[in-house]
């Protein structure tokens, strides 16, 4: 029975984690006053990717060919451990909320990996700025998931999104959350997704020599990465209401005010980046004092 | 003799001494296995004998320091494993760099060594023996003036063995300079002896005395952390980079220990048990992938003759059993699921998650903060084995010597396959090995450990007890398996083979790519050196060669990072040595009646101190 609801999960989640990009997309050409495309065209991108050739280079090694399975498979595997509608039941399988973090490093360990694996400047380049904004991003999240954690006591994701109530100390540690979440999914401030700019790039140039159907795991991997920050914001960090309408409106929320920031601002240069990760970790550790304060 | 050891049983086997027999066991003998290819062809016959020799005795007073139960003949096992591992240092040597490092290595650790036997000798006038329980019952008795300051000199001579900073400044000479199946000893094993006497003369027989002890552990043990592996972010050598990680894994040991000695103060066995646990497993996760990557240094390095990762590249494809297993250390160091690495710092996060939960406010906001500390410590970890394996093992050959690499022979291969695959099986068969632990921790630790168990079954860890918190390493591991080839069956079978075209590297364009244009190892930790300039204080040096007005014909560009504590520390502490000794020199003049007249000050100073105290 548990193996079946994280099966009915992930299958889920995998089929509409595109369709969160694509409406977060829509939202913001709307506000720009732009028609833009379809919410439906990362899944024409994934569709054109999956049915291409893939040229790889010369110099790639076996790290080059196993990546997209790795990152898949940590996406995915985090996927399955993220609490969705019922919070309260129990389907723990192999480990807390510390470990989804630690599964998605590996995902990003071996993206860095191949990024250095084909020669190319721009990979290497990419590797580096995505293994440095990750590596600050750590303290900010270790922390914040550590506050909301001690709330409920105990480190189980379940348990944390049963507890029922939202402290003053969650609300910071989840706005900390948030500004991680918009570095861990390459969003602006951070990163731009939008941008082929070479100058500029983190994990675009990390993945620019990926093509066909390796690109496409590798994006629809970002796709699940990002529903699961946005599920751990949605019902770890704020655990109000249950059901899976509840769910919904608050990942369109979330994917809303991800929308507005990213329009708000300019992408920061990479070295401006690093005041916002620290902000953050200022953030996680105000939460932390707070926490410990009994709020 | 009979005023040193009263004990004609002078081994002991408890649980903690065989843990620590078991790790020195584990690793030495694939060192051993390796050093049958890594010496052939490198030395002299000759030499090869007294490198064995050499190898022998290492091993064997690594042995007699983890098991002799009279501090004095601990202290002169503890001379034996350092004098052994000075020779072992040094035992190439016809390069200058080699006498250089073991002369850094035998001062220090000579330091470090005094620091212990004046810590042993107030022990001593306490207990008028040196046997450990008779040593442990005069603590009891000891005011506890006496009992901070033997702490504070256990904790610089035996963190000057371990490596914690700022007394880490041998380590990055000595280890990489020895033949590499020491390196791996030295790093994997040598300094977790002095984690060993920590816990022993510390926590067993001195008794953890107040809160700041294990607080001060868990202070230094943080910036060991950090600066062990911002300098390792900066290092391009490859073994010297080994060499910073272990002064970095080292505090994250001490993290668990430390996390220990303060819960045992606050009166909560059952977390300190548990942080112990998290100290032990960190201690043997590291000797295992430590001297699994250091072997795999070897190999490159014997194949490349290089150490510097700039010269290499491209290996995987000449060296793939050297790449493959050096992915599994890398990935284990890096703290990667499924792998021990990820284990054992899942359960110091847990420990520190019981003093957030359970502790006073102080407690919990200190707790929380160092796990902030080790999650850094592990990203920036991570970055630097991306660094590492990419840099020397990807892409394309940077030098002749890397295109001309071959694969190391059959004995080395073998050795870094044997520890590759504990590798593995010590982070999926965590819960059986928590079960061992928990014995050894509540032996070290005096707390009864019958009815603690941490384990759900054979599979599944929890802290708490059942349910609550969870983490089954065996389970992740294999879906992740599963998850990743169900997708490749999933493409393979709707979508069929994936049409490869193998052509030269895109590079947006730029078909022309050769290794000059290869990222470097310099440009891949630039982020870190700009991001972390207050504490590396970077700098360049440029000269341009101009052929006329208007064209430089040669540009060199390098980047040095400062030592800060060889700088700021250890220098102006040699200058005012130096100094001293220039002055000193004044009392030396040659004459027999003034040195006559010394030896009588001498013996009078000491017959005078042996009366007062």
């Amino acid at each position: 029975m548990k193996i079946l609801i994280i099966i009915i999960q992930v299958a889920v989640l995998t089929a509409i984690a595109p369709l969160i990009s694509g409406i977060i997309r829509k939202i913001k050409n709307n506000i720009r006053m732009r028609r833009g495309t379809s919410v439906f065209q990362p899944y024409y991108n994934l569709a054109k990717l999956f049915a291409k050739n893939e040229v790889v280079s010369e110099n790639a090694s076996w790290i080059f060919r196993v990546t997209p399975f790795v990152v898949i498979a940590s996406a995915i595997f985090a996927l399955s451990l993220v609490p969705l509608v019922n919070a309260g039941n129990n389907v723990n399988y192999a480990g807390d909320i510390l470990l989804i973090m630690f599964t998605l490093m590996l995902g990003r360990f071996f993206l860095a990996l191949s990024g250095l694996d084909t020669g190319s400047a721009f990979g290497g380049m990419g590797s580096s700025r995505e293994m440095f904004i990750s590596s600050l991003v750590e303290p900010a999240m270790m922390i914040s998931i550590f506050v909301v954690a001690a709330n409920a006591s105990s480190t189980n994701q379940y348990l944390i999104a049963a507890r029922g109530h939202v402290s003053f100390s969650a609300i910071v540690a989840g706005i900390a959350l948030l500004m991680v979440t918009i570095a861990e999914t390459s969003r602006i401030p951070v990163d731009n997704q939008e941008t082929h700019l070479e100058l500029t790039m983190i994990h675009e140039a990390m993945v620019l020599e990926y093509s066909g159907r390796s690109l496409a795991l590798i994006e629809l991997a970002s796709h699940i990465k990002q529903i699961v920050f946005f599920t751990i914001l949605a019902n770890v960090i704020f655990p109000i209401g249950a059901g899976l309408a509840v769910y919904v409106v608050k990942i369109l929320m979330i994917s809303a005010m991800i929308g507005v920031i990213e329009i708000s601002i300019a992408k920061m240069r990479l070295f401006r980046a690093v005041d916002f990760l620290t902000f953050s970790l200022v953030l996680s550790m105000a939460a932390l004092v707070i926490s410990a304060a009994g709020l | 003799m009979g005023y040193f050891i009263n004990n004609t049983a002078f081994l002991s086997f408890d649980p903690l001494s065989v843990f620590f027999l078991a790790v020195i066991g584990l690793v030495s003998f694939p060192s051993a296995i390796y050093s049958i290819g890594y010496l052939k062809d490198h030395y002299s016959p000759q030499k090869i004998a007294l490198g064995w020799a050499l190898f022998i005795a290492f091993v064997l007073s690594m042995a007699l320091v983890v098991t002799v139960k009279n501090a004095f003949l601990f202290l002169i096992a503890w001379e034996l494993m350092s004098l052994v591992s000075y020779f072992l240092v040094v035992f190439d040597t016809e390069h200058e760099k080699s006498i250089k490092a073991g002369a850094i290595y035998i001062v220090m650790t000579h330091i470090g060594t005094a620091f212990i036997i004046a810590a042993i000798l107030i022990m001593f006038k306490y207990a008028h023996s040196f046997d450990f329980p008779a040593l442990k019952e005069a603590c009891l008795a000891m005011p506890p003036g006496i009992k901070n300051l033997i702490f504070i000199l256990f904790l610089i001579g035996f963190g000057t063995k371990a490596g914690i900073v700022p007394l880490h400044i041998w380590l990055p000479y000595a280890h990489p300079q020895a033949p590499s199946h020491i390196s791996s000893l030295m790093s994997g094993v040598m300094i977790k002896t002095a984690i060993y006497g920590i816990i022993r003369f510390v926590i067993m027989i001195l008794g953890v005395g107040s809160l700041w002890w294990g607080s001060a552990i868990l202070v230094i043990a943080s910036i060991s952390c950090l600066v062990g592996v911002i300098y390792a972010l900066m290092e391009h050598d490859i073994k010297r980079l080994l060499a910073y990680h272990s002064v970095e894994n080292i505090g994250i040991i001490l993290l668990g220990v430390g996390a220990s000695m303060v819960f045992m103060k606050l009166n909560m066995p059952i977390p300190a048990v548990f942080a112990m646990i998290a100290g032990l497993y960190h201690l043997i996760n590291h000797a295992l992938f430590k001297g699994l990557l250091f072997l795999g240094a070897g190999s490159v390095y014997k194949a490349t003759g290089k150490r510097n990762m700039e010269k290499m590249g491209g290996l995987i494809k000449a060296m793939p059993w050297t790449a493959a297993t050096f992915l599994v250390g890398a990935m284990a160091i890096s703290a990667l699921p499924p792998l021990n690495g990820f284990v054992s710092e899942w359960l110091t996060l847990q420990a520190f998650f019981m003093g957030l939960a359970g502790g006073t406010i102080g407690v919990k906001i200190f707790m929380g903060a160092l796990a902030g500390v080790l999650a850094l410590t592990g990203g920036l970890a991570a970055a630097c084995f991306v660094k590492a394996f990419g840099i020397t093992f990807l892409a394309m050959p940077r030098s002749k010597n890397a295109a001309e690499a071959k694969e190391s022979p059959f004995s080395m291969k073998f050795a870094m396959v044997f520890l590759a695959a504990l590798t593995i099986i010590f982070g999926l068969a965590a819960a059986p090995i928590i079960k061992i632990l928990t014995g050894v921790s509540g032996s070290a630790l005096a707390i009864d450990t019958a009815n603690i168990n941490f384990t759900l079954n054979n599979f599944i860890i929890t802290p708490q007890g059942a349910g609550n918190i969870y983490l089954s390493p065996l389970i992740a591991g294999m879906a992740l398996i599963f998850i990743g080839a169900a997708t490749a069956a999933t493409l393979y079978f709707a979508l069929g083979k994936s049409k490869v075209v193998i052509n030269k590297t895109w590079d947006c364009g730029y078909y022309k790519l050769n290794s000059r244009n290869e990222y470097t190892a310099t440009a891949f930790s630039k982020p870190f050196r700009i991001a972390f300039d207050f504490f590396l204080l970077p700098y360049r040096k440029t000269e341009k060669i101009w052929d006329s007005f208007y064209h430089t014909k040669s540009f060199t560009y390098e980047v040095y990072t400062t030592p800060v504590f060889k700088q700021y520390i250890y220098e102006p502490a040699l200058r005012a040595i130096l100094k001293i000794a220039n002055k000193m020199k004044k009392i030396q003049s040659g004459s027999m009646h003034l040195y006559i007249f010394y030896i009588f000050i001498t013996i009078l100073t000491l017959i005078i101190f042996m009366d007062r105290f």
